[in-house]
Order: C-alpha cells, then sequence, then structure tokens
C-alpha cells in the first residue's frame, strides 16, 4: 500500500457516519414537531365552560402554580387511552389539571366525562383558536407551565403512565422548587 | 388526422388536474386583492396535519382553522410577514414551506454549493498531482536495454 493508502479509508468512513445518523433517526418520532413555546409565557385566553359548568378555563387560572394543560377531543381515541393516566394523576393531587376541550361537540364532551370521569380542575370548550394559539396541531396534546405562567414541557400524543412517572413527575417536583 | 390529435391535446389540458385548492367560498374575502394577500401567504404556511401540502391545498380541519385566521389577520390589518410571524411564532420554522435562510439553516442552504467547491477542489487536486509526477530518469540497465532495442532498428 502506498503513502495514499488512507484514502481508502473515506468510503468507510462515509458509511459508518451514515449508518450512525440513520441509527440516531430511528429513534425520533417525525409526528413529534419541537414547539416554538418552550420557555415562554402561555398564550392569553378566556374559555367559556362547557354547557351546565359553571366556570370555564383561563390564564389566570395558571398563575401561582405548576399546572398540567390537556388538549383532548370527546372525537380523539388516543384521547380515550389517555384518560385513565389522567385520572389516575389527577386522583395523586399533585399537579393540577386544565382542560382545553379542543374543537368538540358539548354534549359530547359532557357524555364522555360522564362515561370516563373528570380529572379536570377546570374544562374550557374551544372552537380551535385558542388550540392555534398554543400550537396544539392534533390532540392529545398535554403542556406543563410553570409557577410564573410560562409553558417548560410540551407532550404530544397520549401521555402514558410511564411518561407520568419518568417525565412529568420529576419536571413537576423540580418547578415546584 | 392532426386537427384531431390538436382536439385530443386540448381536451387533455382542460381536464388536467388544476391546483387543489381547498379554499372554499365561504372562506373567501370579499376584497379581491386582500384575498390574493390571503392566498400568498397560505401558499408559504404548511398544515401540520398533512405535512407536505400548504394550508390552501389542504382539507384538513387544522389548515380550514388558520386560513380563517390568516383571512382575520390580514382583514384587521396585518402585514403577509406579520400572519406569517404569528403562525411561525405558534408552530416553529417546520411550519414554513419555504425555509428562511437563517444560521440554523446555512447548512441546508450552503450544503449544495459546499459540496460542489469540496468536489471542486478534489477534482483539481487530482488532475493537478497527476501532471506534477515527473518521469523518472531512466536508470543504467533501462538505458543499456533501450540503447540495444534502438540499435536493434538501426542495424536492419
Amino acid at each position: 500500500m502506498n503513502k495514499r493508502g488512507w484514502i481508502f479509508l473515506i468510503p468507510a468512513a462515509v458509511f459508518g457516519l451514515l449508518a450512525a445518523g440513520f441509527y440516531a433517526g430511528l429513534g425520533i418520532d417525525p409526528n413529534v414537531l419541537p414547539s416554538p413555546l418552550i420557555d415562554h409565557p402561555a398564550p392569553r385566553f378566556a374559555l367559556p365552560p362547557l354547557q351546565g359548568e359553571a366556570q370555564g378555563f383561563s390564564s389566570a387560572d395558571l398563575k401561582g402554580h405548576v399546572s398540567l394543560v390537556n388538549a383532548f377531543a370527546s372525537w380523539c381515541a388516543p384521547c380515550r387511552a389517555e384518560h385513565p393516566v389522567l385520572n389516575a394523576l389527577a386522583h395523586t393531587g399533585r399537579v393540577p389539571t386544565f382542560g382545553i376541550d379542543y374543537k368538540d361537540k358539548e354534549e359530547l364532551a359532557r357524555a364522555w366525562i360522564a362515561e370516563l370521569g373528570n380529572p379536570y380542575t377546570r374544562i374550557g370548550a374551544d372552537d380551535g383558536r385558542v388550540g392555534i394559539d398554543w400550537g396544539v396541531y392534533g390532540v392529545p396534546e398535554t403542556f406543563i407551565v410553570d409557577k410564573d405562567g410560562r409553558i417548560r414541557y410540551k407532550h404530544v400524543g397520549p401521555l402514558t403512565e410511564a411518561d407520568v412517572e419518568r417525565t412529568i413527575m420529576p419536571l413537576v417536583a423540580r418547578l415546584e422548587r | 388526422m392532426i386537427r384531431a390529435l390538436l382536439s385530443a391535446l386540448a381536451l387533455v389540458a382542460a381536464l388536467a388536474p388544476a391546483p387543489a385548492h381547498a379554499v372554499r367560498p365561504d372562506e373567501m374575502l370579499a376584497d379581491p386583492g386582500l384575498e390574493a394577500r390571503a392566498r400568498e401567504v397560505g401558499r408559504e404556511l404548511r398544515c401540520l396535519v398533512c405535512r407536505n401540502q400548504s394550508i390552501d391545498d389542504s382539507d384538513a380541519d387544522l389548515a380550514h382553522d388558520l386560513r380563517v385566521l390568516v383571512r382575520e389577520r390580514i382583514k384587521g390589518g396585518d402585514s403577509n410577514d406579520q400572519v406569517v410571524a404569528y403562525v411561525r411564532s405558534r408552530y416553529g420554522d417546520f411550519v414554513l414551506l419555504r425555509p428562511p435562510f437563517e444560521l440554523g439553516t446555512l447548512l441546508l442552504w450552503g450544503g449544495p454549493l459546499l459540496i460542489l467547491l469540496l468536489g471542486g477542489v478534489a477534482i483539481a487536486r487530482f488532475y493537478r498531482a497527476r501532471d506534477d509526477v515527473a518521469a523518472p530518469p531512466l536508470s543504467a540497465e533501462e538505458r543499456r536495454r533501450l540503447a540495444a532495442v534502438l540499435g536493434e532498428g538501426t542495424e536492419r
């Protein structure tokens, strides 16, 4: 082999880099988009209550404590899968949970809550506009908002018990300090 | 014959799929100037449900909501850039169908140029190296053999 023998290592090195890149890419869910709202104040909004409920949900409800905000809809199947996890989370009383009922029919939303239980401290009915303000592009989506009303975390898709245990709870504990 | 062919072509042209506009008549603004601006903005914004369609081309619910929002903002006096900036502030760079030219996207825009430059440099170096290699002088043995061969030629 002559002095330029190293040149034959280039294709092998390029292959190695590409393989490493593709392997890392396997772990990326293309449906999850990074939110530009992280570490920014939550949008100001005031949502009306579901019919028959006394109170809606507005940005004022997020002040002074860590909160979990969950966008859901009765027409959304993954939300049904997620609901028991939210119920369990609410049952622990660790963090107040707020619901944005996204582009839903009110009577269906009420039937949904009656059937599956209500994990939410407050629910606001949204025609879609507040959802856009929060950067919602598909329900369910879940946000963690800190004491100062800043969005600190966004989860796209249904929450699982593992998500709550590994991500949500530690984050809430950290933000409460 | 030619006339038949031409009319067949005209028919094909007439039936060719027009750009798939999902904009519904009830969404449109009454002022054609403002509506044209809304179309300009809509073409630039990605529908986050279908991903590779603009909100003007998509029938998704979210695309409809965004089209209405774009029109409300334009009617309210926002410039096109302000409308795009608002949607971008909610959904991030991914919502822009044309990525902006900035520090974070430098590699994206400059990548092809960079590869072209690197390839050009590599090719230039390759040819220069090839030209630079001077033939080594003949050794004594080679000179003797050359003389023998040439001598053979003259003898005949």
